[in-house]
């Protein structure tokens, strides 16, 4: 049944390659852990992957329930902890794969820089690959605000007045992340609401595009 | 065509449809992107002054008043509490100092520390100040407490807006 679907829309739009491009590649040995279990190493950037598929679904689910008001914020969360089904588990994943994912990226990185994997012709992946780091801090910054405890308050606080001691434009910025230019409030919490679930998921998926694409034009750095 | 500076029809076609497109996206990112910044661009409200304490309660030696002011924060309205430590020095000039600490903002103790007598003190990374507000060298704090704006009208003692004395780093 399924191949016969497969086959019906392959006739008409000739699929095949297209996948084959992506998927259909050879692991070289020396990157596959059952060859040489050290090359477990290799596994953290997919890992990284793995646990930013996590943090994406489990994200978009919370946003059924959560609501980014000062009033409403830390209730909604409570209500989606306590009272609905399984809802300890989907924000237990959000909360703890928001840390893993900074490990997972953290080990990713280790392995890249002392392998210097980052060498030529590999250079614009290893910025692509900073810049990734930035926005997934970007997204943890953002995202700890959100249930709007007292932890999510001071913690915004403290940021913004690191934000703030940028030389020239540190007031402006802080301005601008927090949307007043003294209180952490009503217009904080919506604009980081806004900038964790839609402005830097965008900018993570046009990065992560890049990284993936110059991964497959350029393959896997050789063994060392 | 025979005229080097002559557009060949395949430039034309180029420059104007980049010229009309870039119109469009700046047409479209224009509203958007001062929408965003627009709280930056907002002028600041003007302070308004609040009665704090009756000037006979205050005394030489720092102590914490609280008062209310109405906060608009967009379009949420409500009643905050501010708070500064107040006292008057050996001129008989009264100081009002945010409990605000310029390293990253934790709130800050007068003479809490026994190893610190007459001081300010914050418990977050040890920022240590002076009586008058101004930061203890090698710690963590990098400007002195902010001031806040006083006047006295009938024996009561009115602040305004926390005025910073030089910003961090
Ligand atoms: C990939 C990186 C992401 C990271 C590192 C991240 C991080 C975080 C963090 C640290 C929190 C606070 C959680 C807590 O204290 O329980 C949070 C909350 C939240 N995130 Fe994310 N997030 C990511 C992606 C997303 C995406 C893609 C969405 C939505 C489309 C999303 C939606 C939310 C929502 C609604 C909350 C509030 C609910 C709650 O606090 O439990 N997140 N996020
Ligand atoms: S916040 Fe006061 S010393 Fe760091």
């Amino acid at each position: 049944m399924l191949q016969k679907i497969y086959d019906w829309v392959d006739e008409r739009m000739d699929i095949t390659p297209l996948w084959r491009d992506i998927a259909d590649h050879e692991v070289p040995e020396h990157v596959n852990p059952a060859h040489h279990f050290s090359a477990f190493v290799y596994c953290f950037g997919g890992l990284t992957f793995f646990v930013t598929v996590i943090q994406v679904l489990s994200g978009m689910f919370l946003t059924m329930y959560y609501v980014p008001d000062i009033e409403n914020a830390w209730e909604s969360v409570y209500y989606l902890q306590k009272e609905v089904a399984h809802g300890q588990i989907v924000r237990g994943m959000h909360h703890w794969g928001a840390s893993l994912v900074i490990v997972m990226l953290f080990l990713h990185t280790l392995r890249v820089f002392f392998q210097g994997a980052y060498k030529k012709p590999r250079e614009l992946n290893w910025i692509v690959g900073v810049l990734l780091f930035f926005v997934m801090l970007g997204l943890g910054f953002t995202g700890y605000l959100l249930p709007w405890d007292n932890k999510a308050y001071f913690a915004t606080q403290v940021g913004l007045e690191i934000a703030a001691a940028t030389p020239f434009i540190g007031e402006d910025l802080r301005t601008l992340l927090a949307g007043d230019p003294s209180i952490v409030g009503a217009q904080t919490l919506t604009r980081f609401f806004a900038i964790h679930v839609f402005f830097l998921p965008a900018a993570l998926f046009g990065l992560m595009a890049a990284h993936f694409i110059m991964i497959r034009k350029q393959g896997i750095s050789g063994p060392l | 065509m025979s005229d080097k500076k002559q557009v060949s029809r395949r430039q034309f076609l180029n420059y104007t449809l980049t010229g009309v497109g870039g119109f469009m996206a700046a047409g479209m990112l224009a509203p958007m992107v001062r929408f965003a910044i627009d709280p930056v661009l907002k002028p600041s409200a003007a302070g308004e002054f609040a009665a704090v304490v009756e000037e006979s309660e205050i005394t030489n030696e720092p102590q914490r008043f609280n008062w209310k002011v109405d906060q608009k924060d967009g379009w949420y309205e409500s009643e905050v509490e501010k708070n500064a430590w107040v006292y008057k020095d050996e001129n008989g000039e009264i100081v009002a100092l945010s409990p605000i600490c310029t390293h990253l903002g934790c709130t800050v103790d007068w003479n809490s520390q026994e190893q610190f007598p007459d001081e300010f003190y914050c418990p977050c990374h040890g920022g240590r100040y002076t009586k008058d507000g101004v930061n203890v060298p090698n710690t963590p704090p990098t400007a002195p407490l902010p001031v806040y704006e006083h006047k006295v009208e009938e024996g009561m003692l009115y602040l305004g807006q926390a005025i910073s004395r030089g910003s961090g780093i």
